[in-house]
């Protein structure tokens, strides 16, 4: 007995300070810093969109040039998406999975600590080229060819800190796949696993399967740009098209890395809530299967003005139209889910119940986008622009904060303030829908995305819009004080926190022990 | 906190009641145009088909949702039951969007093959895409001129007052004739550009060393206006595109002018060159 409590104290020993944090190979650890790293990057991503809507507010050139507004638009969306909802899923898998399958900490814990400590270089190095001459980057995030090309200092920067977002973000993939494999308690069979567990499987064999295409891609513009290769030059026998390709080969792939977790938490939260069980949890696994297979055979969605052959357009059109099944199935059994349930509304459901009617008003969008003859009406306008925030927005980054008040009591022990929770839903919602709901309507209107100043009758939908991002922006403040709050003190939580919740992270204490099972639990 | 949530609440009323007033004397658009080709009418038919059918979806979906909030609480006494399954409800609910899905499938697939079918041109224009103007070569005529930008510096910069086609105006337009199909011919000099004009339904990308084809036929005489729709660098929101479509007796007239407008320059131009 003595002996196996020595054992235990020397694995809570651990550097304390700053060399905590660096050294550290603990799934929490870990976990924090990739969750405190996303919420840093949301706020500097969050900067560039401000500036973005206030030279939008009105009509006119009033305060940056237009270079630098395209250099604002394209690091907005590539720290956005790489340095905020992503690192953020996988703070949240880091913390979680070990917790649901009742294992100790993730498999590969030294991978884990590198493949994090790649980020904060990573984003050094994408921030400073807007330091380089030329400016940053200013072709958009999807970097299409010629125009990425004539890209100041900045682009074999921009590449670099891409390859290495590609290589943590394929890391972290392995080191999930190897411990929801492995290390699942004895009895949890994968028809068992949590759906967060499931949707972050899935999404990791996506982000193995993805990531090296963008590095190929990036590469070859590498190459064009200084090793004299003609890949996407017309003149040396190469297609900028084929970039295109490439790019939303991985591209399409990549905005379900940006939404399947999501869908893993809003099937623990509602659950929990309604106090009854998910409803229809197979077809929930399965219809996030073929959600993953569908993304690989509907890139071409992107490129329906490109001048596609007619055969590819109606292939890409209806390969797209059916991703709306599978989507509709998760929506309809979240509805089943609350349906005669016992609901309570604590900060976590509010969110939740937020992500399922804005997704879905995302989705019904998606499913016009579709539809490719409109589609040659609503491409690269502000339409597509309201679409993918509002999936990305209300749906991703909603189901990450609604995440966060669910298992921060679990993680620090302590309950949030509830009532400002609940006013920093409402703040979130009103101003979400303020900035992107006219975005529908100017785009209808024919304002196309990435431009820095507009026509003048679409100028009171876009001062709306700019109200909006002001107050969704700031209101995001009132969230991390909340957090910094939680995680100080308050009440004490208990070890199930919320009356119906299920799951093995429920019966530890709240706050867990530094290795989540020293001895496995057995599920039944 | 009461007098902050007053505060609050007055201050989100206020943005309410500008938001109303500002949507009331707005006729600003905020829709497709139904546009003035018969290509336009269907793509907007399309797009009305489709927003009605995701309303109706949300309407049943949002309305369950909301019903259960409202009666399914706990605060209400309701119980939870415990059903948890049921492949009958869960093939229903496949089927049916299916079914919407191939409905919605096949008049969009037609207005497509219509839009890809560009033969039996009555003329051909040959659109380049540059940073940042557009080039129109009148392929059978030999007519051949730049658009650009004609909104004056400081109405962008300063405080001039702003026209009324702030952005959305050129020096050259483009003529062409009402009620002829009309080929268009795209491609660009340096990088991608997309030329979009939402009256006539069209959007093409101008990519260098490619040429795609898209064509229109117009229906009524009229100015309509695009912009580029694929980012481009520095100024592409600053190279939009003016369409003029005239009766074609006009056409003809502006062609006489534009030619020997054309030659005459040509002739300038060898004078100087020799």
């Amino acid at each position: 007995m003595s002996s196996a409590t020595a054992h235990e104290a020397h694995h809570e020993e651990h550097p304390s300070g700053i060399m905590r944090w660096i050294t550290t190979t603990n799934h929490k650890d870990i976990g924090t810093l990739y969750l405190w790293f996303a919420f840093i990057m949301l706020f500097i991503g969050g900067a560039m969109a401000l500036v973005i809507r206030a030279e939008l507010f009105q009509p006119g050139l009033q305060f940056v040039d237009p270079q630098f507004f395209n250099s604002m638009t394209t690091m907005h969306a590539l720290i956005m998406i790489f340095g905020a909802v992503m690192p953020a899923f996988t703070g949240l898998a880091n913390w979680l999975i070990p917790m649901m399958i009742g294992a100790p900490d993730m498999a590969l814990p030294r991978m884990n600590n590198w493949s994090f400590w790649i980020l904060p270089f990573a984003f050094t190095i994408l921030l400073s080229t807007l330091f380089m001459e030329g400016g940053g980057p200013a072709g958009g995030w999807t970097l299409y060819p010629p125009l990425t090309l004539q890209t100041g200092h900045a682009l074999p920067f921009v590449i670099l800190s891409i390859h290495m977002m590609g290589l943590s973000s394929i890391m972290g993939a392995i080191n999930i796949i190897a411990t929801v494999l492995n290390m699942r308690a004895p009895g949890m069979t994968l028809m068992k696993m949590p759906l967060f567990v499931w949707t972050w499987l899935i999404t990791a064999y996506l982000l193995i399967a993805v990531m090296p295409v963008l590095a190929g891609g990036v590469t070859m513009l590498l190459t064009d740009k200084f090793f004299g290769t003609s890949f996407f030059n017309a003149a040396g026998g190469g297609d900028p098209v084929m970039f295109q390709h490439i790019f939303w080969f991985f591209g399409h792939p990549e905005v379900y890395i940006l939404i399947l977790p999501s869908f893993g938490v809003i099937s623990s939260i509602v659950p929990t809530f309604a106090r009854k069980p998910l409803f229809g949890y197979s077809s929930m696994v399965y219809a996030t299967a073929s959600i993953a297979f569908l993304s690989f055979i509907v890139w071409a969605h992107h490129m329906f003005t490109v001048g596609m052959p007619l055969s590819g357009e109606l292939f890409f059109m209806f390969a797209t139209m059916l991703i709306a099944v599978p989507t509709g199935v998760k929506v309809f059994n979240w509805v089943a889910t609350m349906w005669k349930g016992a609901m309570t509304f604590e900060t976590p459901m509010l969110f939740a119940l937020g992500f399922i009617i804005m997704f879905t008003i995302g989705g019904f969008s998606g499913l016009m986008l579709a539809i490719a003859p409109a589609d040659f009406q609503y491409h690269d306008s502000y339409f597509v622009v309201a679409h993918f925030h509002y999936v990305l927005v209300p749906g991703s980054v909603f189901a990450i904060i609604a995440a966060v008040y669910y298992w921060l009591p679990k993680w620090t022990g302590h309950m949030y303030n509830e009532r400002l929770g609940k006013i920093h839903f409402w703040l979130s919602t009103i101003f979400v829908n303020l900035t992107f709901f006219p975005m529908h309507f100017v785009g209808l209107a024919g304002m196309p995305r990435r431009i820095p100043d507009y026509a003048l009758q679409f100028a009171d939908y876009n001062a709306l819009s700019s109200i909006g991002a002001f107050g969704f922006g700031l209101s995001q403040l009132l969230f991390l004080y909340i957090v910094i709050q939680a995680v100080r003190g308050g009440a004490k939580a208990d070890d199930k926190v919320w009356e119906g919740a299920q799951g093995l992270e429920w019966t530890l204490p709240s706050p867990p022990p530094y290795h989540s099972f020293s001895t496995p639990p057995v599920v039944k | 906190m009461a007098r902050t949530a007053k505060a609050l609440g007055s201050g989100l009323a206020g943005a309410w009641v500008w938001a109303l007033a500002g949507a009331a004397q707005a006729v600003q658009p905020y829709n497709m145009p139904v546009g003035v080709t018969e290509i336009s009418r269907e793509v907007y038919d399309l797009h009305m088909i489709i927003f009605w059918i995701c309303v109706a979806i949300g309407v049943v979906v949002f309305g369950a949702m909301f019903y259960s909030i409202l009666k399914h609480r706990k605060s209400k006494g309701h119980e939870p039951a415990q059903f948890h399954e049921s492949t009958t409800v869960e093939i229903i609910w496949t089927v049916i969007p299916f079914a919407i899905l191939i409905f919605m499938a096949v008049p969009a697939a037609k207005t497509l093959i219509q839009m890809y079918d560009a033969s039996d041109a009555d003329m051909t224009v040959k659109i380049t895409g540059y940073q940042w103007k557009w080039k129109y070569d009148y392929v059978d005529e030999g007519i051949s001129f730049y658009s650009n930008l004609a909104t004056p510096a400081d109405q962008i910069y300063a405080s001039a007052k702003k026209d009324d086609n702030y952005l959305l105006e050129v020096d050259n337009e483009l003529v062409v004739p009402v009620g002829k199909r009309i080929r268009f011919l795209i491609t660009a000099d340096d990088v991608i550009h997309a030329w979009w004009v939402p009256d006539l339904a069209v959007k093409k990308d101008a990519i260098p060393g490619f040429i795609n084809d898209f064509w229109t036929k117009i229906d009524k005489p009229g100015v309509y206006r695009g912009q580029c729709a694929e980012l481009c660098g520095r100024y592409h929101g600053f190279m939009p595109i003016v369409v003029r479509a005239v009766e074609p007796a006009e056409y003809e007239q502006w062609v006489a002018e534009h030619k020997a407008k054309s030659m005459a320059e040509a002739d300038a131009d060898a004078a100087e060159a020799g």
